[in-house]
């Protein structure tokens, strides 16, 4: 059975360690704060400058000064701290972030990450995902194993070579899919490794689904 | 020189002219000049460049000087919420040049500081290097950027004094503190005028000589993008 988002998130979350200063993307990734172990201590940061961000507020207790870079209001915890632009990216471009967990349309075997673009179709801009991708020291891609088209048909998401404009090269560490978890030797010559996969998935499933070139290691 | 003016419209006085370069401040519809966005809309000055990391929405915020075709170029990071941008882009009425949200900062402060160039590992190998200057330090590749400038900077502060001193509230700060470093001429609004000394100088985020004119524009109201909530009663999930 291919993971469910939330089985994707908690997954995710597996990769976070006490102490840590984590991004968490739009969609799926922001998931990942319902998960995060009892007694483990994360702080949440959001480009649009803040650290340590809370849960969404109650009803009625909206502040329109408090949101995240995803544009939603939140609260804060007794850790927050408020901050410029330049301060939180600051933060990110200077390798002070531990771990970014965001979505992808693509991810190479290499490690080259599209997610910001569709030529022709969808040229909204690319927010903080660029300076996140290249400041951050841990990158987690967190997103479905293919696409859906509007005619049935689906195209891998795990490609040979990303044919979207990318957002960073050699970029990303670990993709999870509904199906499994890959890591990936960005800087080195290592590849791609299937790692895990999602109960009552096989590996021939993942293969038939996969554009890029991968070993699998499963435990 | 006194500082204070009445209104939006007197604080823009002399200062607008087409095909200037305006800095706007906000994140999404959080900490936006509203009111000075109201007045430039209706001064009618056209054939802007407007720097601001959004382009609001439809009818809110900048979206205003889009709906009147007075903005000719935006430098933004994301421009998704608003679908009067995509309609005017996609037209050729409207030229976007899109700067990640991180460079796009770092060159408004590097612009207000006085550093005419800088360099960046973000955009290394993307759409964002192409034409740009790449070099090489320590082994690792980075690509240069400009220090960016405006003919004026509208800036929304939560408090400041007549000297132009100013502290921001909360994710409503984001752009505002470079921006107000970086135009020729920044102009402010804020929910709370005070006198000078009723600010402790440890807590002022703006120093008062970044900002040539301030108006006091009391909370009416302000908007919520994406009103999300969670239940009484449940753990403090997403």
């Amino acid at each position: 059975m291919a993971w469910t988002r939330e089985q994707m998130a908690e997954r995710a979350a597996k990769e976070l360690r006490d102490g840590f200063y984590v991004n968490l993307g739009i969609g799926i990734p922001t998931l990942v704060s319902n998960y995060i172990p009892d007694g483990m201590s994360v702080q949440l940061q959001s480009e649009n400058g803040m650290l340590g961000m809370g849960p969404f507020p109650y009803e009625g207790e909206e502040d329109p000064d408090l949101i995240n870079a995803g544009k939603q209001t939140i609260t804060e915890l007794p850790t927050t701290s408020y901050f410029s632009s330049s301060d939180s990216f600051g933060m990110v471009r200077g390798g002070h972030i531990n771990l970014s967990i965001l979505g992808a349309m693509q991810v190479a075997q290499n490690g080259d990450l599209a997610n910001w673009m569709i030529p022709g179709k969808m040229v909204k801009g690319m927010g903080g995902a660029m300076d996140l991708v290249a400041g951050v020291k841990r990158v987690v891609v967190v997103m479905e194993h293919v696409a859906r088209n509007k005619d049935g048909s689906e195209s891998p998401k795990l490609l040979t070579a990303c044919d979207l404009p990318l957002t960073g090269t050699h970029v990303v560490d670990m993709v999870i899919t509904d199906l499994g978890v890959f890591t990936i030797d960005k800087k080195g010559d290592g590849g791609m490794t299937l790692i895990e996969l999602a109960d009552g998935v096989t590996e021939d499933e993942v293969r038939a689904k996969t554009q890029a070139a991968f070993t699998a290691r499963l435990g | 020189m006194k500082k204070v003016r009445t209104d939006a419209t007197e604080a823009l006085a002399g200062l607008l002219t087409d095909g200037m370069t305006v800095m706007a401040g906000g994140f999404g519809l959080c900490g936006i000049p509203d009111e000075l966005i109201d007045a430039i809309r209706a001064s009618g000055v056209k054939g802007l460049t407007v720097i601001s990391n959004n382009a609001g929405i439809d009818g809110v915020g900048l979206g205003k000087l889009l709906e009147t075709r007075q903005v000719a170029k935006m430098i933004s990071s994301y421009v998704g919420e608003n679908k009067e941008f995509a309609r005017q882009y996609l037209g050729g009425e409207l030229a976007i040049e899109f700067n990640p949200q991180g460079t796009l900062a770092e060159r408004i402060r590097a612009g207000g500081a006085g550093i005419p160039a800088f360099f960046t590992k973000t955009g290394v190998g993307t759409l964002i290097a192409e034409g740009k200057e790449v070099r090489e330090f320590d082994g690792e590749s980075y690509v240069m950027e400009r220090g960016l400038v405006a003919d004026l900077a509208i800036v929304h502060a939560w408090k400041g004094d007549t000297e132009g001193n100013l502290v921001y509230r909360k994710t409503a700060r984001n752009f505002n503190p470079m921006m107000a470093t970086a135009g020729k001429v920044t102009v402010a609004q804020v929910e709370h005028l005070v006198q000078p000394g009723e600010i402790d100088g440890d807590a002022i985020h703006t120093p008062g000589i970044f900002i040539k004119r301030i108006i006091h524009v009391p909370v009416r109201e302000k908007r919520i993008e994406q009103r999300t909530t969670r239940k009484r009663g449940e753990p403090a999930t997403v």
